[in-house]
């Protein structure tokens, strides 16, 4: 469905150039979830950004329905794919009331019975219709990663990038967010690209996964792979082992 | 009980325009425990007051005096209570009708700078580049100006009057404005929220209009009325250099330029006026600042 293909980002600030995805390839089926892990700074949410046309492709294709996307993207390309930020404090408009943030995707998409949509979709987030006209600042950070999710629902999408959806929550609210994610796509069938540098949500969260190292793609992995511990490359084995040692002291 | 406090500061709003009340409600319980901010809001609104009743409140008229019998009165004489002019005029009543031209000059300039220069910063900082480039250069340009003197020439060459003083002081306040909403541009433009409403398709004018520039107003309301009191002072020194307001308007610089004469001999005449300059001004700072104290983005609560 989503087709990457050797694409490469750099970033031009005058003096220096800034490559931070260098070639990377990789292919999402219909309804897969798929992983993108990494350590800081790997390029990982670039890919992201790319996809979005949010970053400056200098390489590569990018291919949605085997059709390469145009550029910059179009209102139908939003309506097919949708992202959800990492920071669920950033995310959302300090003035503006949760219903304004999800009614805003629905006048400028031209999409009918908005009213409807907004309490179905506050409600398919398991945030109800009291929260409709909170400001953000009344909300917990779980409670805001829920409106952002609904915000990115509430077009439609069959495509979901996910950016580190749950590293600025605590735990026991990252696993809510993580199975609230988990359900949607099920109900929904949809297919979601997901970064994150925590091994434990991806392989709790992804089919198969591709790991990055400093803009370069290191290896793909089955989820299979990934809790077997089989890994092909040094980087990806070091990788394992850092997670694994963190996760023993925790 | 449900009263409308509580219907106000309910946590979960069941309307729009319930939520935006709790939240205009919440900013004015917070500006009411600054005592000063309150004062200044208080001169403000009689500044308000009084220029909108003038004419039930001035006591006579404020345009033309009593050259036989009451030229030159001092403060307190009965019937004249801040004594009255070389003319004869009662200085309480010229006050009270200067106060609308005062306002006349303060609301114009806000309402014709104040949009200028958030349009010109938030378009800069928001497209950055080569728009950034050149409207920025022309901010500097115009900043580059000085107020008074620009004011000055500009009513040389167009002729005297209020109308032509007031339009000098707003070519020369956006400046500003602009700039400070381009710092604050700067800093939003970038964050996630404002990526988040991209993808969803929105336009460029659908995202300054609707989501940087709610943000950039409060500081920009903040500094406008900070600079009210400078607005002020200027459309006086314009009034007292004879550039301003022309005789017999009551505008308060211009009975400050009329009063230096006999300064010495009859302070009233130039004193009273320079009171109500000296309050009114007062009166804009504080509000500002307590407005400062309770709009500004960055004090998350």
């Amino acid at each position: 469905m989503l087709k990457i293909e050797n694409l490469e980002v750099s970033f031009d600030n005058g003096e220096t150039v800034v490559n931070a995805v260098r070639g990377v390839s990789f292919d999402v089926k219909q309804g897969e979830s798929y992983g993108i892990v990494g350590e800081s700074g790997s390029g990982k949410s670039t890919v992201l950004r790319a996809i979005c046309g949010m970053a400056p492709t200098t390489g590569g294709r990018i291919l949605l329905d085997g059709k390469p996307l145009p550029d910059p993207r179009t209102p139908d390309f939003y309506r097919r794919v949708q992202m959800v930020f990492q920071d669920p404090y950033a995310s959302l408009h300090p003035r503006h009331t949760i219903d304004s943030v999800l009614s805003e995707p629905l006048s400028i998409q031209r999409f009918d019975r908005r009213d409807q949509r907004i309490a179905q979709a506050l409600d398919d987030v398991g945030l109800g219709q009291g929260f409709r006209f909170r400001y953000p600042h009344q909300l917990s950070g779980g409670q805001r990663q829920r409106v952002a999710v609904a915000r990115a629902l509430i077009l439609e999408p069959q495509i979901i990038l996910l950016d580190e959806p749950t590293s600025a929550l605590d735990a026991s609210i990252q696993a809510e967010v993580l199975n609230l994610l988990e359900r949607l796509r099920s109900e929904r069938g949809l297919t979601y690209v997901m970064v994150s540098h925590d091994l434990a949500v991806i392989s709790h969260m992804c089919e198969r996964l591709l790991v990055m190292e400093q803009g370069l793609a290191v290896e793909e992995l089955t989820r299979a792979d990934l809790r077997a511990r089989r890994a092909r490359t040094d980087y990806t084995t070091k990788l394992l082992k850092a997670s694994a040692g963190y996760t023993a002291t925790e | 009980m449900t009263t409308t406090r509580d219907w106000l500061l309910s946590d979960r709003p069941a309307s729009r325009r319930q939520a935006k009340l709790g939240q205009s409600y919440r900013t004015w319980l917070d500006f009411r425990t600054n005592a000063l901010a309150f004062l200044g809001l208080l001169i403000v609104v009689a500044l308000v007051l009084m220029a909108i009743f003038a004419p039930w409140l001035a006591p006579h008229d404020p345009l033309v005096g009593d050259l036989n019998h009451t030229r030159l009165l001092p403060p307190l004489t009965e019937g004249y209570w801040l004594g009255t002019d070389d003319q004869g005029r009662d200085i309480l009543s010229r006050l009270i009708y200067g106060s609308r031209i005062t306002l006349a000059v303060v609301a114009l300039v806000a309402v014709i700078a104040t949009p200028v220069g958030l349009l010109v910063g938030t378009t800069a900082g928001y497209f950055g580049g080569w728009v950034d480039t050149v409207l920025m250069r022309i901010t500097d340009i115009v900043l580059a100006f000085p107020k008074l003197i620009l004011a000055l020439a500009f009513v040389a060459a167009l002729g005297p009057g209020i109308e032509n003083a007031i339009i000098a002081i707003s070519i020369t306040a956006w400046p500003p404005y602009a700039r400070l909403a381009r710092a604050e541009t700067l800093t939003i433009r970038n964050s996630d929220f404002i990526a988040a409403t991209k993808l969803q398709g929105a336009s460029s004018l659908r995202i300054i209009w609707k989501h940087i520039v709610p943000l950039c107003m409060s500081s920009v309301i903040i500094r406008v009325t900070l600079d009210m009191a400078g607005i002020i002072l200027t459309a006086a020194g314009l009034g007292f250099l004879g550039l301003g307001a022309q005789p017999p308007q009551p505008e308060w610089g211009a009975m400050i330029a009329g009063g230096r004469n006999f300064l010495v001999d009859y302070w009233w005449v130039a004193a009273m006026p320079g009171m109500a300059i000296f309050i009114v001004s007062l009166g804009f700072n504080l509000l500002g600042d307590g407005l400062r104290d309770v709009l500004d983005p960055k004090r998350q609560k």
